[in-house]
């Protein structure tokens, strides 16, 4: 198993009745409720955060992509990741990912995935989202339905960037280039791609074609996703493909751990409300632009998770959450019972970890991810022992990879040169 | 108004036809139109009705290939062309009347005589046009109708949201059709036909509900600006939907082309 610390980053300021007064916590918040200067602690905090992961031996830092969104502060995951390059170690830099439809031209991702691989020695493990349509269409203005034969068209460039050797002419429907010629290159090449699906047949056969991880990125939990990722090994099946590794799924869980159930419980469950009362509070209008998502999809009922009939989660009782999957919460041995069942129920070899929930202090989330770390990961290491020689999804970091210098030597270097 | 299937380059076209006349050409809005429609079947008590389908709408299937404006008017000048038509009278409904305009101002002599009622096409930054693409279902009527309340029960008469089969078909039929119009309406209904308007020499009705909620009446007043041969019909206790909330009076208006 491969276990990424994950942090969605929100806002943890939203008032009590923020969900009263507010119709929607994405697109159009009202921007007054963002506090530059609580921020600069905030992010300060969660970037600590991330760095703890590493120390811990998370195989993984987790950061991804939104816009106009308090529960997902990074509208750019290349910025956050460029600065975990230099205070995280052994880690795997997973950004999951850039939405490439929105990147004009789409080389530029190219050009920040290679600076981001070569400046952490490998360790990018890159994601490739068309985005949520809150995100793409209703945020950055995409045309719905083209928004797919877009990206498709941003992927082609991208890879092209990364392979080919010598200059050459781009002549596409949404990007004409006549001269793509990336400076810098990755060290991986590429670097092993992950897609977050959300149960179309195109995702699915995407992903199979190339090679790539399948991630199903929800917050309903995995008692839930079994259909879906039911629906992933199946087609994995009818295409006779020559393995069935559980590195070719990936699959986010909300976890928290305490000492005991109850301390769980005690510590958490003021959290885990916040983030599902306010945070998942999105106007039902901007779930799904028409024509985003593809008739074959809708016909699959693969229907967005802020879709009106999936229900109200804003009033789900601990037991409830706990029940039903969407959060996996209690002691050790609880967390590490029903992350096992996740994992081979759905068969996923990258578990995405989301320890950082709604307004949870870095304290509290230390606890957790430590008790995580120490007594439930090394249990879960040999789940899949078959796999362990499955390189395909993960960074390949250089075994010989640069420090950076302390920055106390860094100045002492100044003070002499100065002659101070 | 019967259906009638034309081949069209890239998939068969569906258009609805009925009456007799003069040749009427419809284009209609990002609603859809249907065979029942009370305004198409008014007006085909005067012409012979043609109103074609844009892709995706109605039965007809989607057509990846068409995917801008341009594609649209010259998509709907080769339907004009496969149902024989010469020059008839050009009409349209917010999004379609947005794509007559076009028609007109790209090819100025194909077009003597045009009808645009509450076009879309044209953004003033002091009158932002509500998003229709962020909408439930049930906030629609607000911004459609003078009576709200009636309209919303025309709206919504035998729809069962609480039916999973009905959603599921509701959300398709939603999916195909404004994802077609998002094609020439999302984010902004606006794709330069501001520097086009000029070129258009029809003798041009345009016809507003007093109480257009959508596109308000002071965009009728920038397109009586824009083209230069035009005259603005206003209608009283209409909004958006003038067509289905005031139908003798629209197709009464229409008369004076």
């Amino acid at each position: 198993m491969k276990f990424t610390w994950f942090n969605l980053m929100p806002w943890p300021y939203l008032p009590d009745d923020f969900r009263k007064k507010n119709r929607s916590v994405w697109v159009d918040i009202d921007s007054t409720l963002y506090d530059p200067a609580r921020g600069h602690d905030v992010y300060n905090d969660y970037l600590d955060l991330l760095e703890y992961a590493d120390q811990l031996g998370f195989d993984g830092v987790g950061i991804n992509e939104h816009h106009q969104n308090a529960y997902g502060m990074m509208p750019s995951p290349n910025i956050m990741a460029a600065a975990l390059t230099r205070r995280t170690k052994n880690a795997a830099i997973v950004v999951l990912g850039n939405s490439i439809a929105l990147y004009n031209p789409p080389v530029r991702v190219a050009e920040e995935f290679a600076m981001l691989d070569v400046m952490c020695g490998g360790r990018l493990v890159a994601g490739f989202p068309v985005g949520t349509s809150m995100d793409t269409n209703y945020c950055y203005g995409q045309i719905p339905a083209l928004t797919r034969e877009k990206y498709l068209e941003a992927h082609d460039l991208i890879m092209r960037a990364w392979k080919e050797d010598k200059p050459f002419a781009f002549n596409g429907r949404y990007n004409k280039l006549r001269h793509v010629n990336i400076w810098p290159k990755p060290i991986q090449n590429p670097p092993p791609i992950h897609i977050p699906g959300g149960g179309s047949v195109e995702t699915y056969d995407f992903c199979l074609d190339n090679t790539y991880s399948y991630s199903y990125l929800s917050f309903t939990g995995y008692i839930r996703a079994k259909a879906l990722m039911q629906g992933y090994w199946d087609r994995l099946t009818e295409r006779n493909e020559p393995d069935e590794s559980p590195y070719r799924a990936g699959f986010a869980q909300t976890i928290v751990v305490g000492e005991t159930d109850k301390e769980a419980e005690d510590l958490y469950k003021e959290h885990v409300n916040y983030f599902y009362n306010r945070c998942l509070h999105v106007h039902a209008g901007f779930a799904d632009a028409p024509g985003y998502r593809t008739i074959k999809t809708i016909q699959t009922g693969a229907l967005s998770q802020y879709a009106p009939n999936m229900g109200d989660l804003s009033n789900l009782s601990w037991k409830q959450l706990l029940d039903d999957g969407y959060v996996v919460a209690g002691s050790p041995d609880t967390v590490r019972e029903k992350l096992e069942f996740l994992a081979k129920s759905l068969r996923v070899g990258n578990l995405f970890c989301l320890m950082h929930v709604g307004d949870m202090p870095k304290d509290k989330c230390m606890h957790s991810s430590k008790l995580f770390a120490e007594k439930v990961m090394p249990k879960m290491r040999n789940i899949f022992p078959e796999y362990d020689n499955d390189t395909r999804f993960w960074a390949q970091p250089l075994a010989k990879r640069a420090t950076p210098a302390p920055v106390d030597a860094a100045l002492k270097t100044r003070q002499t040169v100065a002659g101070e | 108004m019967q259906l009638r299937k034309i081949k069209t380059r890239h998939i068969e076209t569906h258009v609805l036809e009925g009456g007799a006349g003069p040749d009427l050409l419809f284009l209609h809005g990002a609603g859809g139109v249907t065979p029942e429609d009370p305004f198409l079947n008014a007006l085909a008590a005067k012409y012979h009705v043609y109103a074609p389908l844009l892709p995706g709408y109605g039965a007809s299937d989607e057509c990846p290939e068409i995917r801008d404006m341009l594609d649209v008017t010259l998509h709907t000048y080769d339907v004009a062309g496969a149902l024989g038509l010469k020059k008839p009278i050009l009409a349209g409904h917010s999004m379609g009347g947005m794509i007559a305009a076009e028609m007109a101002a790209i090819a100025p002599n194909e077009v003597e005589k045009l009808c645009l009622i509450c076009p879309a096409g044209l953004w003033l930054d002091d009158y932002p046009i509500p998003d229709l693409f962020a909408m439930l279902p049930y906030e629609l009527p607000a911004y459609l109708f003078h009576d709200a309340v009636a309209g919303g029960k025309l709206m919504t008469a035998g729809m069962d949201f609480s039916n999973l089969e009905f959603l599921k078909a509701f959300l398709i039929q939603n999916a195909r059709q404004m994802g077609m119009a998002g094609k020439l309406l999302f984010p902004i209904p606006e794709r330069g036909l501001r520097e086009r308007l000029y070129r258009i020499t029809a003798r041009t009705l345009l016809i507003w509900g007093d109480s257009d909620k959508l596109i308000v009446p002071r965009y009728a007043q920038e397109f009586k600006k824009l083209i230069a041969n035009s005259e603005l019909v206003s209608i009283a206790e209409a909004g958006h939907l003038v067509p289905l909330e005031q139908t003798a009076q629209t197709v009464a208006a229409l008369g004076r082309l």
